[in-house]
């Protein structure tokens, strides 16, 4: 029961946040025509009626509230149910809420900054915030320089950790080589009691993101570690319509190679991005994460009233 | 042969790994940033003992390991194997030096011990936590002693060799912990 109050509060906490901001908070459709053709994310599917038309339930609401900046709203907050199949663990419940929103004309950092605000005031004013480039985090910690290497480099420095089988789970995959070798050796390792703000991604990498034009070439990416947790991800946008139609071509490629499920590309996101969205920043925040961190839970069961299971 | 893909994964199961059966001792769903979701697991090989990090692509499918443990009782030992029996169906198994491990200094006759049967013959010997063992060689202490400071080697009934206290005398019947091997107390007649 204390953790029914203790999610109402924070919520409250979020709503007066962006409340003063004037960031208008919003809702979209949990059900879609289209879904997130990303290739390791796979969407709950349904049909409008029995043999009718399929529809998905979104695994975030980045879509739909992309196409409400392009067709003009100011800045934008959601507090949404989002689905993942298949996800499931101590971290993991595939019904879980995000907090999502979007800042017009934000760059990365100052985003980055507005996170950091949010989440000192659910913690504490002396929260310990470090800052560091993908870069810096992974070579100090590898050695590897993840802008410059191969699926082999770290595959092969996966298995002189011990896991050989690492090259099974990643395929040929750059992206997947790098999340895999994050996860194993990089993020375990962390300090505790330590906000990390990881940013700058490689640009294979780049999902949603828009990429920078020095050299080596990044991704405004970042991504929000808290307690060895990974919390939030954002992005300064893409906002070219042609780019991201070409990114999620390759994502269908990459779903077919890997036997996935064929999904329809929301083809009402690239017309918004033709119509023009404007430059902004946004980031994705895992809301039952943070409960879990709030409270010390050790389990995602914890902050929720029914598990998948008891749902 | 049945098998268990990633989802089936939690502590306490059985499978085969690397030809050797094995133990899941801890499971974890990871679904890194935005990369490929896979199982981060913790296992022990039941055969040697060794606890290793394994992760294994969500969804991937591994072959059961044909593991059982029983309550049986230490019949003998032939010089050779150590022979014991399932007090329920009066089946008997014979295990060598491998399996019984550690555990063959600490078996008295009649002891009832945990059998970790794969594919039914003998893997391990788990000995009872405590066992009473007889004293049969130990330095004379001084009388009176009974602080038990500094202590003295004694060797037991069944040739394992253990600190005990100075007041401790031959034929005298101690109380052993098996997973620590030391002494716990003295066992009044």
């Amino acid at each position: 029961m204390a953790l029914l109050h203790q999610r109402a509060e924070l919520y409250q906490v979020i709503r007066t946040f962006f409340l003063k901001k004037h960031v208008l908070e919003v809702e979209t459709p949990v059900l879609s025509n289209s879904a997130s053709c990303d290739v390791n994310l796979d969407s709950f599917a349904t049909s409008l009626r029995k043999d009718g038309p399929s529809l998905y339930l979104q695994t975030s609401p980045e879509f739909a509230m992309k196409r409400l900046l392009a067709a003009g709203s100011p800045c934008i907050y959601q507090i949404a149910k989002s689905f993942r199949q298949a996800e499931r663990g101590r971290f993991h419940n595939p019904e879980f809420t995000l907090l999502e929103w979007y800042r017009l004309n934000f760059s990365m950092a100052e985003l980055m900054g507005e996170v950091a605000e949010l989440l000192r005031l659910c913690f504490s004013a002396e929260l310990v915030i470090e800052t560091i480039s993908y870069h810096d985090l992974f070579f100090s910690m590898t050695g590897i320089k993840p802008h410059a290497t191969t699926i082999e480099q770290l595959m092969d420095y996966a298995s002189a950790q011990g896991n050989p089988e690492a090259a099974n789970i990643c395929g040929e995959s750059l992206a997947n080589g790098l999340d895999y070798v994050f996860s194993q050796y990089i993020q375990p390792m962390l300090l505790k009691e330590r906000v990390y703000f990881v940013s700058d991604y490689p640009v294979c990498m780049a999902m949603l993101a828009k990429l920078t034009g020095d050299s080596p070439q990044t991704a405004k990416r970042f991504e929000v570690y808290f307690n060895n947790v990974e919390l939030a991800n954002g992005y300064e946008e893409l906002t070219d319509a042609e780019l991201q139609e070409m990114r999620f071509r390759q994502d269908i490629k990459e779903r077919e190679l890997a036997a996935k499920d064929e999904v329809p590309i929301d083809q009402n996101l690239i017309a918004a991005l033709k119509a023009g969205m404007p430059a902004c920043s946004g980031v994705a925040l895992g809301l039952d994460r943070l409960m879990m961190l709030m409270s010390q839970a050790s389990s995602i069961d914890e902050v929720l009233s029914f598990p998948v299971e008891r749902a | 042969m049945a098998t268990y893909s990633t989802n089936d994964f939690k502590g306490g199961l059985k499978i085969m790994m690397d030809n050797d059966p094995c133990s899941i001792m801890e499971n974890e769903f990871v679904r890194p940033g935005k990369g490929p979701a896979f199982s981060r697991v913790k296992i022990r090989n039941l055969k040697t003992g060794r606890v290793i990090d394994r992760t294994f692509k969500s969804g991937e499918t591994v072959d059961a390991a044909d593991v059982m443990e029983t309550d049986m009782s230490y019949l003998y030992n032939d010089g050779e194997f150590w022979h014991f029996m399932d007090e329920e169906t009066y089946e008997q198994v014979s295990a060598d030096a491998v399996a019984v491990g550690e555990a063959g200094k600490w078996l008295k006759e009649q002891d009832k011990c945990v059998v970790t049967l794969w594919n039914g013959a003998p893997l391990s010997i788990a000995a009872p936590n405590f066992v009473e063992l007889a004293v049969t060689d130990t330095d004379p202490g001084l009388k009176g002693d009974t602080s038990g400071g500094g202590g003295k080697p004694a060797t037991l009934e069944t040739g394992a060799v253990v600190r005990v206290p100075l007041f401790v005398q031959i034929d005298e019947v101690i109380k052993v912990d098996t997973r620590t091997g030391e002494y716990s107390a003295r066992v009044k007649n």
